[in-house]
């Protein structure tokens, strides 16, 4: 290069680093445009709902006077159909997901039942509540309870279990799996003691992305007839007596945070509105709590496991 | 064989080449045909047999009629270019083609003294395992403690009995010269060690549950010199105990560490001799240009 060369070389970077403004401009640009609009819409929501979060907000009985309203039910109905939810879920994704990931041979019905998997997580909700009040409520009998809603929900998330359960073990590298055999190990105690415990923190932070889509679902709920109005709570799982557990909870009708939430915006008066921001407002707390835990599984419980 | 130690002693390069072959290398001084491969080292027993041994990928025959003996408690090497099939080669030793659909073994390969053929579909590969252990290219530690890595081949072989499993661990790491470096922290994470002993831990894991054959597949490719150093130098110790087949890409490492060699190339066994006849003397011209850098 000649020296005098330069102020053109110069020049021409100028430009370059124009563009390269350009970009970043834009990238920002789209990025905000969706940050903001989530934080608008979550602060919409705290300001109109907070002077309702009070302690009896938690503790009150949906209320025909939208001052005594609370939430009471719905929180208590969310709970315990994410218990059903993540109890028939999590053991079927986990092994279905270790199945096809591990076990299965590798032929023409596998790939279709995974091409089948990855479909499932997008059939529309109300889909799975249709079938559910079928097969749940009529068919099998479970009623218009916290047990159809839990398992329709369960339903709805099982792809989601299936495809993080395969994404996680698919992660582990082949020469650790290798050590394992290599040692002469059998398939099983290769999955129990290797593939199930490093792809662990995988398939939590999946189960919980799928939970907390599931704990803001209402289409399938109310197709299977979730109650909008509910002034008692089901019976408690844990008791005092022997044999201090019962499942009576199960069969008890039930609403769940979305419904209550729909239940007030759908009221003409101004104070239920409140109402509903208020119990919005906690439902993407709840929502964004279960986030932050499965952020920290991932740094916490996957910094022992590298390779 | 002394001469193995008076090699890794000595300068790496052309040196290693000039050292004077022993008695028994003398009768090995011809081809590489079956009935002379035979005689090769008479008076050492042979641990295993390859015989007549072809190797399928799919439709791709990757290795072609193969026989070789490996000796009992010596170093067998394999070298060879890339994609010769020496790792081909010597995976198959513990069956871990079987890991994989497509593949398919022609020929024996039969352990002694019991002459089970190993390739035999009515062979477990998982028995094979069990009495073959492998080192891998990359040291492959399981996420889990330095103590928990090498009780896990006593622990899936039913041993419970905690205070056995703390002596077998602390011999198989004084086996793998990494006790002195660990012994205060056997609980810490396998991955929190440097390459180099993260690959003696890999050893101390087969070593612990005494395997007959050793089976180190390009085991320093991933290591430092010094790293290196004393991987070869345990290899030369372990080879009083078991019997060791090594692939290595590095020539200076082969003629370091073997007694025995094997050339390998495109699939065919070339040539298989004494360390120093292959080393000195070889017979075939493919060999000596391979050796002598002139190719590959």
């Amino acid at each position: 290069m000649k020296a005098e060369d330069i102020p053109l070389i110069r020049k021409i970077i100028r430009r370059n680093k124009r563009l390269e403004l350009l970009f970043a401009v834009a990238g920002l640009v789209a990025l905000l445009i969706g940050v903001l609009t989530f934080v608008a819409l979550f602060a919409q929501m705290a300001f109109a709902g907070w002077e309702r979060i009070t302690p009896e907000f938690f503790t009150n009985f949906p209320s025909r006077r939208a001052a005594q309203a609370g939430i009471l039910s719905a929180w208590v109905g969310s709970l315990l159909v994410m218990l059903v939810t993540a109890v028939s879920a999590v053991p079927l994704g986990v092994a279905s997901g270790i199945y096809l990931e591990e076990y299965a041979p590798k032929n023409l019905l596998t790939d279709i039942i995974e091409i089948n998997v990855t479909n499932l997580a997008g059939v529309p909700s109300i889909v799975y509540g249709l079938l559910a009040l079928g097969v749940f409520v009529y068919t099998f009998g479970f009623g218009q309870s916290i047990l159809s809603a839990g398992l329709t929900l369960g339903l709805l998330i099982l792809p989601v279990v299936i495809v993080a359960t395969r994404e996680s073990i698919r992660s582990i590298p082949l020469h650790i799996r290798e050590a394992a055999y290599g040692l002469g190990a059998t398939r099983w105690q290769v999955t129990r003691d290797h593939i199930v415990p490093y792809s662990l923190p995988g398939i939590m932070t999946g189960v919980i992305i799928g939970m907390s889509r599931a704990i803001g679902e209402t289409a399938p709920i109310i197709t299977i007839g979730a109650l909008t109005f509910i002034a008692f709570l089901p019976e408690s799982p844990v008791g005092p007596e022997f044999p201090w557990v019962n499942f009576e909870w199960l069969t008890s009708g039930f609403t769940v945070m979305p419904i209550q939430m729909f239940n007030w915006t759908s009221r003409p008066e101004e104070a239920f509105q409140q109402n509903a921001a208020a119990a919005g407002f906690i439902l993407v707390l709840m929502t964004l709590a279960m986030n932050a835990v499965s952020i920290w599984i991932r740094y916490h419980v996957r910094k022992d496991i590298k390779w | 064989m002394v001469s193995v130690a008076t090699m890794r002693m000595s300068e790496q390069t052309a040196a290693d080449t000039q050292v004077q072959p022993d008695a028994a290398a003398g009768a090995a001084r011809s081809l590489n045909s079956p009935e002379t491969t035979a005689r090769i080292g008479s008076g050492v027993p042979v641990k295993a047999s390859v015989e007549n041994f072809s190797f399928y990928y799919g439709d791709f025959k990757a290795l072609k009629s193969i026989s070789m003996p490996v000796h009992e408690k010596r170093v067998t090497a394999l070298i060879g270019p890339s994609g010769c099939g020496k790792s081909t080669l010597l995976r198959t030793f513990n069956r871990m083609h079987d890991l994989y659909p497509g593949n398919r073994y022609e020929g024996t390969i039969r352990l002694h003294p019991d002459n089970t053929n190993l390739l035999d579909p009515a062979v477990d590969p998982i028995e094979v395992r069990m009495r073959i252990g492998m080192v891998f290219q990359k040291p492959n530690p399981f996420p889990k403690s330095i103590y928990e890595n090498v009780a896990y081949g006593l622990r899936i072989r039913g041993e419970r009995n905690r205070s056995a499993i703390d002596d077998q661990v602390r011999e198989a790491l004084r086996g793998a010269a990494l006790w002195s470096e660990v012994e205060h922290r056997l609980h810490d994470p396998a991955t929190a060690l440097s390459g180099g002993q993260q690959q003696r831990l890999c050893i101390a894991r087969c070593l612990a549950t005494q395997p007959e054959v050793l089976l180190f597949d390009e085991p320093t490719s991933a290591l430092d010199p010094i790293a290196t150093a004393s991987i070869e130098e345990l290899i030369h110790e372990l080879r009083d105990k078991v019997t060791i087949l090594i692939v290595t890409h590095n020539m200076q490492q082969a003629a370091r560490v073997s007694d025995y060699t094997a050339y390998m190339y495109l699939g065919e066994l070339m040539e298989f001799g004494e360390t120093n006849q292959i080393f000195v003397n070889p017979t075939r011209k493919e060999t000596e240009d391979y050796i002598t850098g002139r190719f590959g």
